[in-house]
C-alpha cells in the first residue's frame, strides 16, 4: 500500500472484531443447523409462496437467523409493494 | 455432605483442560478440601506428569474398573498436598475400556470420603467425553479466545443442554490482555456474549505454565504466585461459592511492575 492509499483508505477492522463477527456467524449456523445455502433456498421459497397472494418487493426481502442468548429465531423481513392508486386499510 | 463431581471439558483439544484440572485440584486442596482428580484421558495419560506424580503410579483407572485393585489402591497421594489424590489414566488401553456407568460407580464411591472430584475429560465429543460427563454434578468448559476453540465449546454447551446436564460454566484460558486492548484478540465480554454461558474464570497467557509443567509443579502451588496461578485460585474460590471479583486483566504498567519488583508479595 502506498502512502496516499494508507492515508485515505479506510483501515481494515481489527482482527479481534473480525473474529467476533466470524464466530457469531458460525455459531448461528451450527446451533440451528442452517447453512447460508439453506437460507437462500428458504428465502426463494418464501418469496414464491408470499408472491402468490401479495406483491412482494423481491429485491428487499431478507431472511436471517437471529440469536437471543442461546435461542435462535428465523426472521424474515418481507417488504410489500403497495398497489398503485389503492389505499391500504 | 457428599462430595461434588466437576467435569472439565472443552471440545477442542489442547486448550488447557489438564492444566486447569491440576491447578484447580491443588488450589482446592490448599483450601482444605479433600480432592481427587481423575485423568479420564485413557491412552493419553497427562495429569500425572502435570502433578509430578508419574513415578508413583502403581494402578490406574482401568485396573480399578476391571477389578485388579480396589479404588483406594488406585489413588496416588500428592507429595506436598496430603488431601490431593490422583486416579491416573491407563496408558496402554483405549477409551473403549471405560463405560459411563464405570465412572458413575467410581465417583459415587469417592463422594463419600472426598469433597470434590475433578474429572479431566479427553478432547472431542465421543466416548471419552461421554463417560467423563456422565457422573458430573457440575461442568467447567475450557476455551481459548479464538474462533475455533469457542466454536467447539459451543458444540459442547449444546450437547450438555440437550442432555440437561450442568450447570456448566466457562473458563477462558490463555487470554492476552495486550492483544485484546490492541483489538487483536476476542475479549472476555465477546466470548461470554456469544457463548451465552456463565463465566467462572479467566486465565491469562503465562509462560510460567510451561515452566510449571516442566517441573511437574502446578502454578497454584507456588509461593510467589504468577498471574495464571492467581487466576486458578480465584476459580477455586468461585467453585466453593466465594464472591471473587473479576479484576480487569491488563498488562501491568511499568510503574506497577517496578512496585512488584520492590515488594514482590504484592503481585
Ligand atoms: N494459561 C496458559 N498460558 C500458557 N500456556 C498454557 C496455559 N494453559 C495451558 N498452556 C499450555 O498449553 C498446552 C496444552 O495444555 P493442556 O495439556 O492443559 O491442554 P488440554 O486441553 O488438556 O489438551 P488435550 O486436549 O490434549 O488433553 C500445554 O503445553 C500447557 O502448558
Ligand atoms: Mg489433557
Amino acid at each position: 500500500m502506498g502512502f496516499l492509499d494508507r492515508l485515505f483508505s479506510r483501515q481494515e477492522p481489527p482482527s479481534g472484531r473480525v473474529a467476533k463477527d466470524r464466530l457469531r456467524l458460525v455459531l448461528t449456523q451450527d446451533r440451528a443447523g442452517i447453512s447460508p445455502a439453506l437460507l437462500e433456498t428458504l428465502k426463494d421459497e418464501i418469496i414464491t409462496v408470499i408472491s402468490r397472494h401479495l406483491d412482494v418487493d423481491v429485491q428487499c426481502v431478507q431472511v436471517s437467523v437471529t440469536q437471543s442468548g442461546r435461542e435462535s429465531s428465523l426472521v424474515a423481513d418481507i417488504p410489500l409493494r403497495h398497489r398503485q392508486g389503492v389505499r391500504e386499510g | 455432605m457428599a462430595g461434588r463431581v466437576v467435569t472439565i471439558t472443552s471440545g477442542k483439544g489442547g486448550v488447557g483442560k489438564t492444566t486447569l484440572t491440576a491447578n484447580l485440584g491443588a488450589a482446592l486442596a490448599m483450601r482444605g478440601q479433600r480432592v481427587v482428580v481423575i485423568d479420564a484421558d485413557v491412552g493419553l495419560r497427562n495429569l500425572d506428569v502435570m502433578l509430578g506424580l508419574e513415578n508413583r503410579i502403581v494402578y490406574d483407572l482401568v485396573d480399578v474398573i476391571e477389578g485388579r485393585c480396589r479404588l483406594r489402591q488406585g489413588l496416588v497421594r500428592h507429595k506436598q498436598l496430603p488431601e490431593l489424590y490422583l486416579l491416573p489414566a491407563a496408558q496402554t488401553r483405549d477409551k473403549s475400556a471405560v463405560q459411563p456407568e464405570d465412572m458413575v460407580r467410581i465417583c459415587d464411591e469417592l463422594r463419600g470420603d472426598h469433597d470434590v472430584v475433578l474429572i479431566d475429560s479427553p478432547a472431542g465429543i465421543e466416548q471419552g467425553f461421554r463417560y467423563a460427563m456422565e457422573p458430573a454434578d457440575e461442568i467447567i468448559i475450557v476455551t481459548n479466545p479464538e474462533v475455533s476453540a469457542a466454536r467447539d465449546a459451543d458444540r459442547v454447551i449444546g450437547l450438555i443442554e440437550a442432555e440437561e446436564k450442568g450447570p456448566a460454566r466457562l473458563v477462558i484460558n490463555r487470554l492476552e490482555p495486550s492483544m485484546v486492548s490492541k483489538g487483536h484478540m476476542l475479549g472476555v465480554a465477546d466470548v461470554v456474549e456469544l457463548l451465552a454461558i456463565d463465566l467462572i474464570g479467566v486465565v491469562p497467557e503465562d509462560s510460567n505454565a510451561l515452566i510449571a509443567a516442566n517441573r511437574g509443579q502446578p502454578l497454584a502451588l507456588s509461593n510467589n504466585r504468577s498471574r495464571a496461578g492467581h487466576a486458578f485460585h480465584n476459580i477455586a474460590g468461585r467453585l466453593l461459592g466465594e464472591e471473587v471479583d473479576f479484576q480487569p486483566l491488563r498488562q501491568p504498567r511499568v510503574f506497577e511492575r517496578l512496585l512488584r519488583f520492590v515488594s514482590p508479595e504484592r503481585s
